[in-house]
């Protein structure tokens, strides 16, 4: 029984993070890289997996360490962690791919102000076990990395013809640039917004009318 | 007691003491101790890949703008000479105002010229871009764009039209460049612009005059006064 | 290095730090409700952000030279202590400003466009006077975004908005199309 009960919850821990409380686009987090870095699918998914990696070696440390940070200081002590980190995935990036560093740029190292990290860390991870904050910060990253490659697919494959820049269309496309450019950003996000809000509300509306038939 | 009467008796808790001050310093400070070895030991076993990367980098930018080049040696400017760059080595990271010069060489250790790196506002942002520069008969042999954020398009023919790029194989730079109109090009000082994309194109030449108005009698002056063994033109 | 002029031109309008960099997003979409309250915190941006110029020159001329991986935790803890510092100031010498700003002064410690500056500042190699205008003008240009979208929210408070699209949705394309607007100021430097 408990183990059943146990395995639904460790589950749910990981899928939440996907469509649930999507970090994107639910709780609205995260939106400085969300925007500039999905102009292509290959640094999208690049900054979703750097994200991946900070949130989930944070995560990993501070529940390890909770018991032994002292409140007054806990916010600095995480973003102390979180810097570390992330200054160890731009050198990593640096160092092993040069190319995506460049394209990426400074947003690598933004990362460490990105909202959900953070947010992570205090509303769960220093609350909760090192094996069921792994999974939650494994799920939040996932859904970031799903919302981003949302975002960065359909803008890449509008605005240059190509995906993870293997030329899709033949050379009469006409590429609808802005979607490559910062107005493309906003755009999309909001139109994925919209559509992942009126998903929601039909998911609602459906389960009140099956509760009202039952 | 029952189970329903354990549940409900509720046990005094004891207020939580203030952590000393010292124990928030002493947390704080260890905290940090322990991001400043990770961060050391990262930045140990990766520089030396990020400088190869960096040298990698700089070297293919001057053996395309400099056709034939072997092998380079980079100068610096100070107090209006050119000096050879020694490596500083307590600096981890390259210093950003530092005005630099590569001299390139073929296999034969002959001087094929000096590639030099500029850059100025584009249309969007700015260009920045790499020049081969052929001291002996005063032409530009070579252009790169090292990074553009001009429009997709448009300005970012500026790397991606062939055409603009045979401008910059034989390009006199007396008295100065001048951008002209695509199809006009007369004199053999001129660069033809990019239709869509004047800005960006005009931006170029802006880019290559102001690199030469700091750096042609400079150079021209160090091929002299080095006696360099410079490439024969018609051997 | 590059004109002064076109460092603090470029900053304010042609690449605006909000609207085609993407930075300082969590106050632009949440904060931007009623316009004076969005005026008064790109105001407090604009100081912020010079004072974190200033420092970031000093550490980056003579320290971060020999130890560039304490760049990141460094220019942190320079921006979260000059918020600090801001805030006491202002709390003694313009209390009323200080209650007007309530708690978007410490919000703006994990503001994207504060640590954004300091790094593109870094990277384009801007020295002290360069970096100081780079700064007016960025800051210049949050407010300026800021501003924008406030007013436009204002004004679609008497509107009808279907419920899917009201929020997040809509300021997102408001920005969109504003981002558009701000890409005519491409160009205007050329000769």
């Amino acid at each position: 029984m408990i183990d059943q009960e146990n395995k639904n919850q460790t589950a749910q821990e990981f899928l939440k993070g996907l469509w649930d409380e999507n970090p994107v686009f639910v709780a609205v987090l995260g939106m400085c890289p969300a925007l500039a870095v999905t102009n292509t699918a290959i640094n999208s998914l690049a900054m979703g997996l750097a994200t991946t990696f900070v949130l989930v070696s944070s995560s990993l440390i501070v529940s390890s360490l909770k018991s032994v940070i002292p409140k007054q200081v806990r916010i600095t002590t995480y973003i102390i962690i979180i810097a570390t980190f992330v200054t160890v995935v731009d050198f990593a990036l640096a160092a092993f791919t040069p190319a995506i560093h460049k394209e990426l740029g400074a947003f690598i190292a933004l990362i460490v102000v990105n909202c959900l990290i953070l947010g992570r860390q205090e509303a769960f991870a220093s609350k909760n076990s090192v094996g069921l904050s792994v999974l939650d910060a494994l799920g939040m990253s996932a859904g970031f990395t799903f919302a981003m490659l949302c975002i960065g697919i359909p803008r890449e494959v509008l605005g240059s013809g190509s995906l993870f820049n293997i030329a899709l269309f033949g050379d009469s496309f006409e590429p609808w640039v802005v979607m490559i450019l910062p107005p493309g950003g906003f755009l999309m996000l909001g139109f994925l917004l919209l559509g992942f809000n009126w998903y929601s509300k039909r998911k609602k509306e459906r389960a009140v009318i099956n509760e009202m038939n039952i | 007691m029952s189970q329903a009467q354990q549940n409900i008796t509720l046990t005094p808790t004891t207020p939580q003491p203030e952590p000393s001050s010292f124990r928030l310093v002493f947390s704080l400070g260890l905290a940090g101790l322990l991001s400043g070895i990770i961060l050391v030991g990262t930045f140990m076993y990766t520089n030396p890949m990020i400088k190869a990367n960096r040298e990698a980098a700089i070297q293919r930018a001057i053996f395309k703008v400099l056709p034939d080049c072997a092998s380079y040696t980079t100068l610096k400017l100070q107090e209006e000479q050119l000096l050879i760059k020694t490596d500083d080595d307590s600096k981890e990271e390259p210093v950003k105002d530092e005005l630099l010069v590569y001299a390139g060489y073929n296999d034969q250790n002959e001087l094929i010229g000096f590639a030099i790196p500029g850059s100025e506002p584009g249309f969007q942002d700015v260009i920045s871009g790499i020049m081969g520069y052929d001291g002996a008969n005063k032409t530009i042999i070579g252009f790169e764009v090292l990074e553009s954020k001009e429009t997709p398009g448009l300005g970012d023919k500026i790397f991606k039209d062939a055409d603009f790029q045979t401008n910059f194989t034989s390009l006199v730079v007396d008295p100065e460049i001048i951008p002209v109109k695509n199809g006009q090009k007369q004199n053999s000082n001129e660069v033809e612009a990019i239709t869509g994309a004047t800005i960006s194109s005009k931006a170029v030449v802006r880019l290559l005059n102001k690199s030469m108005d700091i750096w042609q009698n400079t150079i021209d002056a160090y091929i002299i006064e080095n006696q360099m063994n410079v490439k024969k033109e018609n051997d | 290095m590059d004109n002064l002029l076109w460092i603090f031109i470029s900053a304010l309008l042609i690449n605006n730090f909000t609207l085609a960099y993407f930075l300082g997003l969590c106050p632009f979409l949440g904060v931007t409700g009623r316009l004076d309250t969005a005026f008064r915190l790109g105001l407090a941006n604009i100081f912020v952000m010079l004072i974190t110029a200033i420092c970031a020159y000093v550490l980056n001329t003579w320290v971060l030279v020999y130890a560039p991986y304490l760049r990141l935790i460094s220019f942190i803890i320079v921006i979260a202590s000059s918020v600090q510092f801001v805030e006491m100031a202002m709390k003694k010498f313009s209390p009323d400003l200080f209650r007007a700003l309530g708690i978007f002064l410490p919000l703006i410690t994990t503001n994207c466009a504060i640590l954004g500056l300091a790094l593109f500042s870094t990277n384009k190699g801007y020295g002290f006077v360069e970096g100081l205008i780079y700064a007016l003008g960025a800051g210049g240009g949050v407010t300026l975004a800021l501003v924008l979208l406030a007013g436009i929210r204002e004004e679609t408070r008497i509107l009808n908005i279907p419920d899917v699209m009201k929020g997040t949705a809509l300021h997102l394309i408001i920005a969109g199309i504003l981002s558009m607007a701000f890409m005519g100021f491409a160009g205007l430097f050329s000769a």
